[in-house]
């Protein structure tokens, strides 16, 4: 593998509290170096990319993709899923489980992790956390988390029962990784299309309250205190996609109390609210939902103050002809990978004032902590060479006909963005330059 | 950042997808010529719309609605063909969308559209760029309805006119609209489109059929959950059946619900004896309206189906730039 130069950067490392002006020497697909400008001029190195007025960062971590490989490959690949990930300056993505079949044993693990489907960044994978994810019999999470998985999830719906939802903590810690969830009483929610509330009333939709993402989330903080003062255990639980005040006041105050709880914000959370539904919208419909505007600012105020641990996108591709139905028939989710990191400076950096090196940490540091990556989400020396270079004063806007994604089904076709990917490095390697 | 998703250049002109598409200009010009449509000489009506092609598209069973559009198309000359879900390829699967594009292949140039999801009328309107007129949408709008009724009030209430309206029409009319709010399409049309015109709308009903969410749908819209309190303040009581079809769980208890809400003949006696009674239909007589009510003298019912038939035939003249709404660009 071939030595690179990033020079004359501003390298923002949030694991090694970097933020200065720095030349990185990238070698044999790990970091090498990372100088004060200057001293690795002499250095010899196949390529040099000149990063003035850009930033250098980690590659950007997502915990929380749909690839849509296997079954449902109209929707997405993983290539082609991966690709738009490299775009969007990500350079390692989770996928989640609930591919067809679900991906919920080593040999599913396996298919999807080989080399033959073409990632093109680095792709790890979250398998179920019951059998077909059922939400009845676990799986085998010693056997997955030695086929590596990073966690276990039964996304798209909840571990609903209370006793399912302990054992698959408890098997979790075990091994060291996380239990990813869902928060989502579905008991409350069926035949619901967005979020509750006046704006569903006018709409004469059903409304998905905001109970039923907190009843979840209660639940689990209750089961993990139970755990720990029961079976010694110290259990991961990583709350996805949170949306709501109240959901996040209880991890809040889960986290005062010591305990060991995460969570992500996807960014159509903190960007739009239930009105952009307009005229029924499906590009706007997820689960869960968009939420109202007190719900959108709470996110925000717990993505500043550290309660929300990582932005995660969701990215969930989905055909044209399945978007364009009847507004509760159409299936929930909206592509991300590609608007990320744009909207992330657009509304946080810039219309927040939260810190570069901030949403940094949100989008590499943070989430690689979550699925307990060492190698990956910092520039330390040794570290895999994983980067993403940007200019984060560029201001454009998002053109969804220009997607690497296989699916059109973003909110933010002509939406402004900030900061804008110069180049996407993964293990060494150029993976996207813009 | 708010990214509102809501082009009106993205429908047909003449299309009605939802009340708050009409200004209240637009309303009195569509009560103008419903009365001048409706006078207008047989020989004469049949021209308005001779040779154009109207397709009716029924995913929900309906009388009213389907019929008087239907009668309100043939007598201004238009060809009509009735697509149902029952009886058509959209029983195999096929898409809203999908059908649309076919009824436009077959030269229909105006769909009237009734379906079981909200908002399905947009989604047709967006897909096949045709007018679309919204015979109702789930629990979202009936917007002929709201302009049928409205016409129905203007011609009961003294010293209104019929023919046209403004912001100041209906100023000291108080509707009271009772029942099952919470699945009503016509409710949402009337409670958004009668305020404009300078009513106030009282929505009664207990709170499993009417939440407080309800106020949101605009100013001129409150909550009174007595029936007689509300019905004393009452100039036109419209009466909503409950829909047990869209109940989806909700337990309700009937004989408490007639107890309180049903509109018998002792309660309008005693609460509003001058106020002219609406029912969208159907109605289940002797649950929420006693049959006395709807027989008497105070009920309009009769009238709001005949009104129906007249401001579909306004509005399907509009929606293909005819009969008085050549301004009307389609």
């Amino acid at each position: 593998m071939s030595d690179m130069l990033i020079l004359n950067g501003r390298v923002i490392d949030p694991a090694s509290g970097v933020d200065a002006a720095r030349d990185v020497l990238l070698r044999n697909g790990k970091v090498a170096a990372v100088e004060q400008p200057g001293r690795l001029s002499g250095v010899a190195a196949a390529e040099r990319l000149d990063a003035t007025g850009l930033v250098v960062a980690p590659g950007l971590i997502d915990v929380h993709v749909h690839l849509r490989e296997p079954g449902q490959t109209y929707k997405e690949t993983i290539a082609t899923g991966t690709a738009a990930a490299a775009v969007g300056g990500f350079t390692t993505v989770v996928a989640m489980p609930n591919t067809i079949p679900v991906n919920d044993s080593v040999a599913s693990m396996a298919w999807m992790l080989d080399a033959a489907r073409g990632p093109v960044v680095k792709l790890l994978a979250m398998p179920a956390a019951t059998v077909g994810s059922m939400g009845a019999r676990l799986t085998d999470y010693a056997a997955l988390a030695m086929a590596g998985a990073v966690g276990f999830t039964d996304d798209g719906k909840p571990v609903l029962e209370d006793e399912v939802m302990w054992a698959a903590l408890v098997a979790a810690a075990r091994v060291g990784l996380v239990v990813s969830q869902h928060a989502e009483d579905t008991r409350l929610t069926g035949g619901c299309s967005m979020n509750a509330g006046p704006v569903a009333f006018k709409l004469g939709l059903r409304g998905m309250t905001v109970e039923a993402e907190a009843r979840i989330v209660e639940r689990d903080i209750r089961l993990l205190q139970e755990i720990e003062k029961s079976e010694g255990l110290r259990p991961h639980l990583h709350v996805q996609h949170v949306s709501t005040a109240r959901a996040m006041q209880a991890i809040r105050t889960a986290k005062a109390q010591g305990l060991q709880v995460t969570c992500e914000v996807a960014p159509h959370h903190f960007t739009l609210t239930e009105e952009a539904i307009g005229d029924y919208n499906t590009d706007a419909k997820m689960n869960p939902p968009l939420r109202a505007e007190i719900d959108r600012q709470a996110v925000i105020a717990a993505l500043l103050d550290g309660t929300a641990d990582c932005i995660a996108t969701d990215h969930a591709p989905h055909a044209a002809y399945e978007k364009e139905q009847e507004f509760e028939r159409a299936p929930n989710g909206i592509t991300g990978l590609e608007t990320a990191l744009g909207l992330a400076l657009r509304v946080l950096h810039q219309g927040h004032g939260m810190p570069l090196v901030r949403v940094m940490q949100l989008m590499s540091a943070e989430p690689a902590k979550i699925v307990k990556l060492t190698d990956r989400g910092s520039l330390a020396v040794g570290a895999c060479a994983d980067v993403v270079v940007f200019d984060a004063a560029a201001e454009w806007s998002f053109a969804v006909k220009e997607s690497r994604s296989k699916s059109r089904n973003s909110p933010f076709d002509g939406a402004g963005m900030l900061g804008r990917v110069k180049a996407t490095i993964c293990e060494g390697r150029v993976v996207y330059r813009g | 950042m708010t990214a509102i998703w809501s082009d009106r250049g993205a429908y047909a002109a003449g299309s009605v997808l939802g009340v708050e598409d009409l200004s209240v200009s637009e309303v009195s010009a569509i009560l103008g010529q419903t009365a001048r449509l409706e006078h207008l000489a047989h020989g004469d009506r049949v021209q308005v719309l001779a040779g154009r092609k109207i397709a009716l598209l029924f995913y929900e069973s309906s009388t009213r609605t389907r019929t008087s559009f239907e009668l309100a198309a043939k007598s201004l000359g238009a060809t009509t063909t009735l697509v149902s879900d029952k009886s058509s390829s959209i029983e195999k699967g096929e898409s809203l969308k999908d059908t649309g594009l076919t009824l436009r292949a077959l030269g229909a140039e105006c769909i009237v559209l009734r379906h079981a999801s909200s908002g399905a009328p947009w989604l047709l309107a967006r897909a096949t760029g045709l007018p679309v007129l919204n015979a109702g949408d789930g629990m979202h709008q009936h917007p002929s309805q709201a302009l049928l009724d409205l016409r129905t009030m203007l011609t009961r209430l003294p010293g209104l006119d019929a023919t046209s309206v403004h912001e100041e029409s209906l100023r000291g009319v108080t509707v009271v609209i009772t029942g099952d709010i919470l699945h009503s399409r016509v409710a949402r049309s009337n409670a958004m489109l009668l305020p404009r015109l300078g009513a106030r709308v009282v929505l009664c009903g207990p709170e499993p059929l009417l939440p407080e969410v309800a106020l949101g749908l605009g100013a001129g819209v409150e909550i009174e959950r007595d029936f007689d309190a509300a019905l004393r303040r009452s100039q036109v009581v419209m009466m909503l059946r409950i829909q047990r079809e869209r109940l989806a769980g909700l337990e309700l208890n009937l004989a408490a619900y007639i107890e309180q809400y049903q509109l018998n003949g002792e309660r309008l006696a005693g609460n509003a004896p001058e106020a002219v009674v609406l029912h969208p239909g159907p109605m289940i007589r002797g649950l929420e309206i006693a049959g006395e009510v709807a027989d008497g003298p105070n009920s309009a019912i009769e009238e709001q189906v005949r009104h129906g038939l007249a401001v579909r035939t306004a509005l399907l003249a509009r929606s293909l730039g005819r009969g008085g709404f050549e301004s009307v660009t389609v």
